[in-house]
């Protein structure tokens, strides 16, 4: 009975349908049962992602838990899901993530709260949509349809320059969006169906794969985001609240790179290959110029958005460099390059939220994000100075946290065909610790700097918490990464194998 | 075995964590009886290797990570080079818990202090008993995590904060070439295991260039060494990596002791050894240490000279002698090399603690211009800091004597091109060593009183708890060389763990001629490193007690020579007010011009305008929100097209 539990469906519907019963149920005028109703939906929904996960068989690479279903048939566009090694851990972290903003915002939010939990309810499966469609038209309305929620939180509950900030957030994504959709419209037509498998073992020659590929790349440039398409990130983030940011940072940056994996690299292989050059650049300006520029900020949110853009660099980084590697035979460099990124995105979910909430956890004591507002924050919130120095570390890169893993991947990759990427992509060692650390000296460590500081009250047990179970994840993904390295593992093999092989010919290609 | 090997290393983790939630008056005893176990077991190893009931123990633990066909595990290596490790991590560790009881009493963040020195040892250990290049990084930047927490132990002095920053991203900048040697041993070796990458070494491998182009490329092997040692150079401070070191100090003094002295700055020094074949590939690489630890051996033993913070003088001098170390490395005397560290960690870890407890005496006052006559109210300190400096310079029969001289003669046989550079260089630094360390001594414990009355009023010998490892430490400080010189200069004791080319062999000529300890200490007083430390107490003799007015005169007569010394070769002055503000102008002006200029207010910002510019005629059409969307969708399609127009014409 339990196995034909369309479980993928339910990662979708359930917060959705969650949060819509807590709009039109009790709504604004029960708030406690409304905050109830949201965590359970939220907590149903990481448990049911965690049991797809238990459920999940590694040893296969092809989409599992699939559903079928006829959606619109005159365009044989299909309602279909499935997941594979690269998709669940993306739908688990996603689902966590929503629990904990729900947490996390509890009662922080002072308008239209239960709106506000909602929101999160129903982008949460929204975003597990993205990651579970395996048609790509599907996938698209999905894709598209993230945008609204997050859209009304940054609108809503954003902060004084919120109009900007949502308006050019969606005009950049969605300028990305429209070229997504031609070259996923254009596909479908030649391969007589929208199923992303079937697309992915179609020949198609170069001329048409670059089109294609550059239709790919500027509706997932934008969303990594990618140096020069970066700009609406930090400003988006500075104007979101607090879990608009730790959602935004956490899952929807990792929806470019998910795109990356899921359809450039295995549709396009050839296109790729040729632009891998081009893409590393990208990726090393974003390690380099955007560590710089991290450096000289003055917010603390800024901040760590820039630091997001250098640490996403990494993700890029790794998935284009396999292509060299693959060319020189090395395929255990390749998987680890691969690897890398993949682990890296996961990881950046984890600290990159945890650092949001950090900010957030300031944010609601002081109203003020500025690092010269700040000082010996230590003196007054120790435990929570605690907190901040893990995720601090981890967002060095350091050994044994998560953030380690992914890029000690990419680098030593990197070495295996260019010293001067693996010189520049390192260079991270030093710059990420400068702007982590020298904010966290001017905001943590010091003397009381100001009456307002002195006044700090320690985290609450809720927001204790949540920066436990971060910190924890934080630390066992990085001590043992070896189960999330399994999951992934058939997924990237099976990629190398069958889809960074050259599609302009149907010759070597799997069935 | 493995179970022992388990405990040494996790019995300090767990008591660090457990110290970090349970009560000050626990947090030290849980603490010390941890690594009292480390310690006690760790030696009961090392007597199995000296007894010979040991065979080195490899063992791996778990897979950390599996990449097609690589595995990458977590496990230990026990070998005799990382039992003497453990036994100095674990001694010198348990002396500084007991020491931090009397040390740190009235210390508001007493059991902080307990938790972060236990985790320390946690991750010194892991480092010094790892059996692959990943575990060793993460040691290796475990202790680096704990040493910046610990220098910035008082994090409301803006000193400490800026210090702990500053080593932790000087300590990057070597972690980077580390790491790059990491990912060069993986391309060579296709492996991260020690064994696996030694075996290949032996059976014969293919060396594979690595470099900026194919043209230029270096051999593969000289690029791991190089990078590995920029590794060692951050970590154990070298020129010019060694900027954190004196900064360092702002720490609380038994850490200066533990970590900066004894055991983390060493981990460059035994990082090298434990990598020995792999180093014995790569002449250049040995060249390069000889000229980097050479210079770093006498440049920072002449800054020795003008310090006047205690701490710092003792800073600069572990400096030197760390110089000392890297000397021998090039020198392929890695048996010589961990000798010297070895008895350093005894003689170092004492001076330190011997400077905190003249600290506690003087109230916390520093500056050794303030102190004399010390010698009148705290007789322990005073003996046990004469034995520390005796050692420190070299006295004959002393422990540090024998490491020294070894160093100085082994150096002497090596026939690499930059061996004369070094050998003069370690000649001229005993000189200084003395004179900086005798300047210390005469300074703090003879001269005139020149504390204020209220301070020479409260003078008297520290607590027992702080004394006792004092006494502790001298012990080993004058007699370890005895029993240990023997076997680690013939090479017996390490067997295999380290690994010489038989042409870069220097230390065989050096048992040829000595036999004993004693004749070796006997034949001293006939070489010139004797007479040269001898020069320098004599001139710190004539400089502190005869002649006190010449160090002014001194001064004035050198003006410009002390002045650079003073600012520690304007070294600071550049990575300070050069290079550091010169990274954030670049962060700025990329922000500022690129991100805001170029891309947001033209390209974006621009764009939107002339979107709101054409909307502008549209609205009168349409109405409603839906128009942006539309009209950007139109542009967007529109552009698209013509591309594709464009390009069916082209091609």
């Amino acid at each position: 009975m339990i196995e034909k539990l369309p479980i993928l469906s339910l990662l979708i519907w359930l917060p959705i349908l969650g949060g819509m019963l807590v709009i039109f149920g009790p709504g604004q005028k029960h708030l406690r049962l409304s905050h109830w109703l949201s965590l359970l939906a939220a907590v149903v929904t990481f448990g049911l992602s965690l049991w797809a996960l238990s459920e999940f068989d590694t040893s296969r690479y092809y989409f599992q838990f699939s559903e079928d279903r006829s959606w619109i048939s005159s365009l044989g566009v299909r309602y279909s899901l499935g997941v594979d090694g690269i998709s669940l851990p993306l739908i688990v972290l996603t689902s966590l993530m929503t629990m904990i903003v729900i947490v996390a915002s509890w009662n922080n939010i002072k308008r239209r709260s239960s709106h506000y939990l909602a929101a999160f309810l129903v982008m949460c499966g929204l975003m597990n949509g993205v990651f579970a469609a395996t048609d790509s038209i599907l996938f698209y309305v999905f894709w598209e349809a993230m945008l609204i929620p997050m859209f009304l939180i940054i609108g809503i509950w954003g902060g004084d320059n919120r109009i900007y900030a949502t308006l050019k957030f969606f005009i950049y994504t969605f300028f990305g969006s429209v070229f997504l959709l031609i070259a996923l419209i254009y596909l479908g037509k030649q391969a007589n169906s929208f199923n992303i498998s079937v697309i992915q073992q179609m020949v198609i020659d170069l001329d048409t794969q670059k089109l294609i590929f550059f239709a790919f790349l500027i509706a997932f440039a934008v969303k990594v985001p990618m140096w020069p398409v970066h700009t609406w990130l930090p400003d988006a983030h500075v104007q979101a609240p607090t879990g608009g940011s730790v959602i935004l940072a956490a899952i929807m940056l990792k929806m470019g790179t998910y795109g990356f994996v899921r359809f450039m690299l295995p549709i396009v292989p050839d296109a790729s290959m040729v632009m891998a050059d081009f893409m590393i650049v990208l990726s090393l300006i974003a390690v380099v110029y955007i560590g710089f520029v991290a450096l000289a900020q003055k917010d603390m949110k800024k901040l760590i958005a820039y630091s997001s853009i250098a640490h996403m660099g990494f993700v890029t980084l790794g998935l284009f460099i396999s292509f060299a590697l693959l060319a020189d035979k090395q395929v255990d460099a390749a998987i680890m390059a691969i690897q890398g990124g993949l682990v890296q995105m996961i990881s950046h979910g984890f600290i990159s939220g945890a650092l949001f909430l950090c900010i957030g956890v300031l944010y609601d004591r002081l109203h003020s994000r500025n690092i010269s507002d700040y000082g010996g924050v230590v003196n007054v919130m120790p435990r929570f100075a605690m907190f901040f120095m893990l995720f601090a570390m981890a967002n060095s890169g350091l050994p044994g946290t998560s953030g380690f893993i992914g890029e000690f991947f990419v680098i030593v990759a990197s070495l295996q065909t260019s010293f001067w990427i693996a010189l520049l992509a390192g260079t991270t060692l030093v710059l990420a610790a400068a702007y982590t650390l020298w904010m966290f000296k001017r905001v943590i460590f010091g003397d009381v700097a100001n009456e307002k500081v002195a006044a700090l009250r320690d985290l609450k047990m809720r927001e204790y918490l949540v920066m436990a179970v971060l910190a924890i994840l934080v630390l066992l993904l990085g001590l043992f990464p070896g189960p999330l390295l399994e999951v992934m593992r058939t997924s990237v093999e099976h990629l190398i194998d069958c889809n960074l092989i050259s599609k302009l010919s149907a010759e070597g290609m799997c069935s | 075995m493995q179970n022992q090997l388990l405990a040494i290393l996790l019995f300090p983790l767990a008591a660090a964590l457990i110290a970090a939630f349970i009560g000050k008056a626990w947090s030290h005893r849980i603490t010390i009886v941890a690594v009292a176990i480390s310690c006690i077991l760790s030696i009961n190893i090392a007597m199995g290797f000296v007894n010979g009931g040991l065979s080195p123990v490899n063992i791996d633990l778990y897979t950390w990570a599996q990449l097609g066909q690589l595995e990458l595990h977590v496990g230990l290596l026990v070998d005799q080079l990382t039992a003497t490790m453990m036994v100095v991590v674990t001694f010198v560790s348990l002396m500084v818990h007991i020491y931090t009881v009397g040390y740190m009493k009235e210390d508001p963040g007493y059991q902080r202090f307990f938790a972060y020195i236990s985790l320390f040892t946690f991750a010194m250990l892991t480092l010094v008993m790892s059996n692959n290049f990943l575990q060793l990084f993460f040691g290796w930047e475990a202790v680096g995590l704990v040493s910046y927490l610990l220098i910035g132990f008082w994090y409301k002095k803006p000193t400490a904060i800026t210090a702990n920053l500053k080593a932790f991203l000087v300590n990057r900048i070597g972690d980077l070439g580390f790491l790059l040697g990491i990912a060069g041993i993986y391309k060579i070796f296709g492996t991260l295991d020690y064994a696996e990458v030694f075996a290949q070494i032996n059976l014969g491998f293919n060396d594979v260039p690595i470099g900026v182009t194919d043209e230029t490329a270096w051999s593969g092997i000289t690029f791991v060494c190089i990078g590995l040692f920029i590794g060692a150079m951050g970590k154990s401070a070298q020129m010019p990596l060694h900027v954190w070191l004196p900064d360092s100090m702002e720490g609380p003094t038994p850490i200066s002791a533990l970590i900066h002295a004894a055991t983390m700055v060493t981990a460059g020094i035994f990082m090298v050894t434990r990598m020995s074949p792999i180093f014995e590939l790569s002449e250049v690489a040995l060249n390069l240490m000889l000229v980097i630890g050479g210079s770093t051996a006498l440049f920072m033993g002449f800054l020795g000279v003008v310090q006047n913070d205690i701490k710092r003088v003792i800073a600069y001098s572990t400096l030197s002698q760390l110089g000392y170390m890297v000397v021998a490395l090039g020198a392929s005397a890695y048996s010589i090399a961990v000798f010297h560290l070895v008895t350093h960690a005894f003689f170092k870890a004492l001076l330190f603690l011997g400077a905190g407890s003249v600290i506690i005496a003087m109230h916390h006052e520093q500056d050794i211009r303030k102190m004399g006559n010390l010698k009148k109210y705290m007789p322990i300190t005073y003996i046990t800091c004469l034995i520390g400096s005796l050692a420190l310079i070299g006295t004959p029969f002393f422990s540090g004597f024998y490491s020294k001289e070894a160093i100085i003669l082994a150096e002497d046989n090596s026939h690499l091109a930059a061996a004369g550079y070094a050998h003069y260089a370690v000649l001229a630094g005993v000189f200084f060593t003395a004179l900086y360390s005798f300047r210390m001594f005469f300074l703090v414990f003879h001269t005139k009183e020149r504390m204020d009355e209220h301070t020479r009023h409260h003078l008297k010998e520290s607590p027992a708890v702080v004394w006792v490892p004092l006494v502790m430490l001298a012990i080993p400080s004058v007699i370890v060389s005895w029993f240990i010189s023997g076997p680690i200069m013939s090479g017996e004791f390490f067997g295999s763990s380290i690994s010489v080319a038989s042409n870069h062999d220097v230390i065989t000529p050096l048992i040829e001629e000595y036999q004993h300890p004693w004749q070796l200490g006997l034949h001293a007083f006939f070489t010139a490193p004797f007479w040269l430390a001898v020069a320098g107490v004599a001139v710190a003799f004539m400089v502190t007690i005869w002649r006190p007015e010449w160090r002014e005169i001194l001064s004035k007569r050198f003006k410009l020579i002390n002045h650079i010394l003073k600012n520690n070769y304007y070294f600071d002055r550049f990575y300070i007010d050069y290079l550091s503000p010169a990274c954030v102008g670049i962060g700025k002006r990329c922000w500022k011009w690129i991100d805001a200029g170029i891309i947001d207010s033209w390209l974006v910002n621009g764009s939107a305008k002339t979107v709101a510019a054409f909307s502008g005629q549209f609205r009168k059409v349409q109405t409603g929100y839906l128009y942006h969307y539309v009209l950007v969708m139109v542009v967007g399609l529109l552009a698209f097209l013509g591309w594709v127009y464009w390009r069916t014409l082209t091609v």
